[in-house]
């Protein structure tokens, strides 16, 4: 235990480090996930990528109100919860991306007139927070026994202001750019003035849910400046992320 | 979802049990479940597991104005939610009467026992103080929530560190976690909760009830208490008559319980703390076994991305241009432009419907495509795809057809329109006697919104 100690411990100094498109060296954080840790759901998974962490549950196929019932399909339900105040209408929208995934994905025709609920609980947030709840969903999904046509993965990445590629970004590293005035005064000095600090971050955070048969795009949810090539780039480096996390998923339920 | 009912059989079972001192988990009478502490990065996140039942605890700080008759105190918000996950049973609006409750009891505990010093929350008084806010989350429902909820947030207010803040005269500077380390609340003293259930009119008690036992109690009695064998807060619910000495009883063996838990939570936060300070790793990360079999790790895994612009060159240079849909904005007049084209009205025949002017007055009007009927345009001749939208004057929108002709006029009561209900369809404009057609009805506020502004 210590020398792994010791390992991560010099791993985790390194967290994040960005590459240039060209050179090989972008890396996804440290994952770990646990299934079946909670007794109630059907069930249930904890994605943990670096700091991030989210526990997720399912409950389903169950019954449904008949307001909600779809006659030849099961009724998908998303809830997430964040850790801090009530659920506002960032939740809500987060909510959605993540039911069109797992709607694209689960096989609800099997199930007519039941109800698949999904409830995601955000426990820590450093970063790429998206892409860890489609993880977790899709973990909780398997421990369920919900049929599913395929797996899916969340992948993030963000874009630097020169280009520069990181996958799986911190929280530091996804802020969008902003200048800063740390001077005095309401004198508009230009960014060369030393009172603008420049905090430096993504220019652009994308987000991509991907399919583990052909590494279909899913869905993909994205914030800030890029051009078509930039897009085009960070989906081939999350195709190529998301064979790593679905060796991930393997590996972990191999066991 | 409903809650699945409890069948005869297995309550009969449950009590029979109970009258013979067995619990179906082997526990003796007075025997808690083991408690399981782990803390998450940042300050103030902590998870507990009392048993199966998980709470997850959050404690955050903002600066704010203080209430107006406590200027000098600081403000403590307490949230627990019984989250989707816990239980089917708990759906949005399906729990007040139990969140209720819980939410009340936790409040009664914490804040009416004092046990954080709200006057050291005082920032400038009458002007900001710090509100400490402490969102508990039921992630597993086994038994027992007001137990694990009360460690939670003993746990996770003991935990937390606030930024510092120094105040010279008139002047606030709130150094953030860089620039100073943050500084811990100040606790005078932990009150827990112990929960007794209550079975066959009082005869019988187990302490920390799980699921099935909370099904068949009768009665439960909380009471809240600290290390120093002081009751915060006591209550008994379900209608349960208790003797004296039964109370007195449980309030003794709440005061071992309480002394036995404050010493793990007390333990678990220094471990957490030397675990820090040495630059060890912390987090839930580690909390995750490594030899479970359910568990899983990997540690950072480089991704090669070298042939990640070429691949993305090749993907443009395949597809195929955007096709030339773009459409440019076109400006009519001041005031109003279209972009786009709409298409053909799927509204069909329909008659005698009509709209209100809800925005009062008769400087606006709405013109209905299905009134048009009634003057003998017909819809169905329209076969045109496009639409114009026409802003004329001040006065309203107006759909035409691009082929009819486009008449501006600033004159107001050309487009009255008269609103009465059991009249058949309203006054059709007169400038215009082309066929008319119009978006879907969608569009329609949108529209109203945008003569708003355009009249404004």
């Amino acid at each position: 235990m210590e020398e792994e100690m010791h390992t991560d411990a010099k791993i985790r100094a390194e967290i994040g480090t960005g590459c240039s498109p060209r050179g090989p060296g972008c890396s996804l954080r440290h994952f770990a996930c646990e299934q079946n840790l909670l007794s109630r759901p059907d069930g249930s998974a904890s994605f943990l990528q670096g700091d991030t962490s989210v526990l997720a549950g399912v409950y389903g196929p169950a019954e449904v109100k008949v307001s909600k019932e779809i006659f030849n399909k099961a009724t998908l339900e998303v809830i997430l919860r964040p850790k801090i105040g009530l659920p506002g209408v960032a939740e809500k929208s987060r909510e959605r991306l993540i039911r069109n995934t797992c709607e694209a994905v689960v096989l609800g025709t099997l199930h007519p007139r039941t109800s698949i609920t999904v409830v995601l609980q955000v426990v820590s947030d450093a970063g790429s927070l998206l892409a860890c709840c489609l993880n977790a969903a899709c973990m909780a999904l398997v421990d369920a026994g919900v049929p599913m046509r395929a797996l899916f993965c969340g992948v993030t990445c963000a874009l630097d202001s020169d280009g520069t590629l990181v996958l799986d970004p911190t929280s530091k590293q996804e802020k969008v750019s902003t200048w800063l005035w740390k001077g005095r005064g309401l004198e508009a000095k230009g960014p060369e003035s030393p009172q603008w600090d420049w905090l430096q971050e993504a220019r652009a955070v994308l987000t991509f849910a991907l399919d583990s048969v052909e590494r279909k795009l899913l869905m993909s949810s994205t914030k800030g400046l890029y051009s078509d090539s930039e897009l085009q780039q960070c989906l081939a480096a999350a195709q190529a992320a998301s064979q790593h996390v679905f060796r991930f998923y393997r590996e972990s339920l191999q066991r | 979802m409903k809650e699945t009912p409890l069948s005869n059989c297995e309550r009969r079972f449950l009590l029979r049990a109970i009258e013979e001192k067995k619990r179906l988990d082997g526990r003796q009478t007075y025997d808690y479940r083991n408690i399981r502490i782990s803390f998450g990065t940042d300050y103030g996140c902590c998870i507990v597991e009392l048993g199966k039942t998980r709470v997850l605890g959050q404690v955050s700080c903002e600066l704010v104005s203080p209430k107006l008759n406590r200027a000098t105190e600081g403000i403590l918000f307490f949230n627990l939610e019984l989250s989707q996950m816990a239980a089917p049973a708990f759906e949005p609006g399906r729990q007040s009467d139990l969140l209720v409750k819980l939410n009340r009891l936790l409040e009664r505990c914490l804040r009416n026992s004092k046990c954080i010093d709200t006057e050291s929350l005082c920032v400038v008084a009458g002007e900001k103080v710090w509100q400490i806010r402490v969102d508990l989350h039921l992630l597993n429902h086994d038994g027992n929530i007001i137990d694990a909820a009360s460690i939670a947030a003993i746990v996770a207010l003991c935990h937390f560190r606030r930024p510092d803040v120094s105040v010279q005269g008139d002047e606030v500077t709130l150094y953030t976690p860089e620039e100073r380390d943050p500084v811990p609340l100040s606790i005078h003293h932990m009150p827990i909760c112990v929960s007794f259930a209550f079975f066959q009119q009082g005869t019988y008690l187990l302490v920390d009830p799980n699921e099935r036992e909370e099904r068949v109690m009768d009665g439960l009695l909380v009471i809240a208490m600290n290390k120093h064998r002081e009751i915060c807060t006591i209550q008994s619910s379900g209608g349960i008559m208790l003797l004296k000495d039964q109370v007195l009883r449980c309030s003794k063996i709440a005061g071992v319980k309480v002394a036995e838990i404050t010493e793990l939570i007390l333990k678990a936060l220094e471990n957490d703390q030397k675990v820090r300070k040495e630059g060890g790793k912390f987090g839930f990360a580690e909390s995750i076994a490594n030899q479970r079999i359910t568990a899983f790790k990997m540690e950072k895994a480089p991704i090669d991305t070298s042939d990640v612009e070429e691949k993305a060159e090749e993907i443009i240079a395949e597809a195929e241009p955007p096709s030339e849909v773009v459409s440019t904005p076109v400006l009519w007049t001041p005031g109003t432009a279209q972009i786009g084209e709409g298409v053909e009205n799927s509204w069909g025949d329909l008659e005698d419907s009509e709209k209100e002017d809800d925005e009062g007055g008769g400087d606006e009007a709405i013109i209905l495509d299905s009134i048009k009927m009634d003057t003998g345009v017909e819809v169905s001749d329209i076969g045109s795809q496009e639409m114009v939208f026409h802003h004329v004057g001040q006065a309203g929108l107006e759909l035409l057809t691009s082929d009819a002709p486009i008449i501006l006029s600033d004159s107001e009561e050309e487009e009255m329109i008269i609103l009465e209900p059991d009249k058949n369809p309203k006054k059709i404009r007169t400038q215009t006697t082309s066929a008319k057609q119009e978006k879907a009805p969608s569009k329609k506020p949108v529209k109203r919104r945008k003569k708003k502004r355009a009249a404004n």
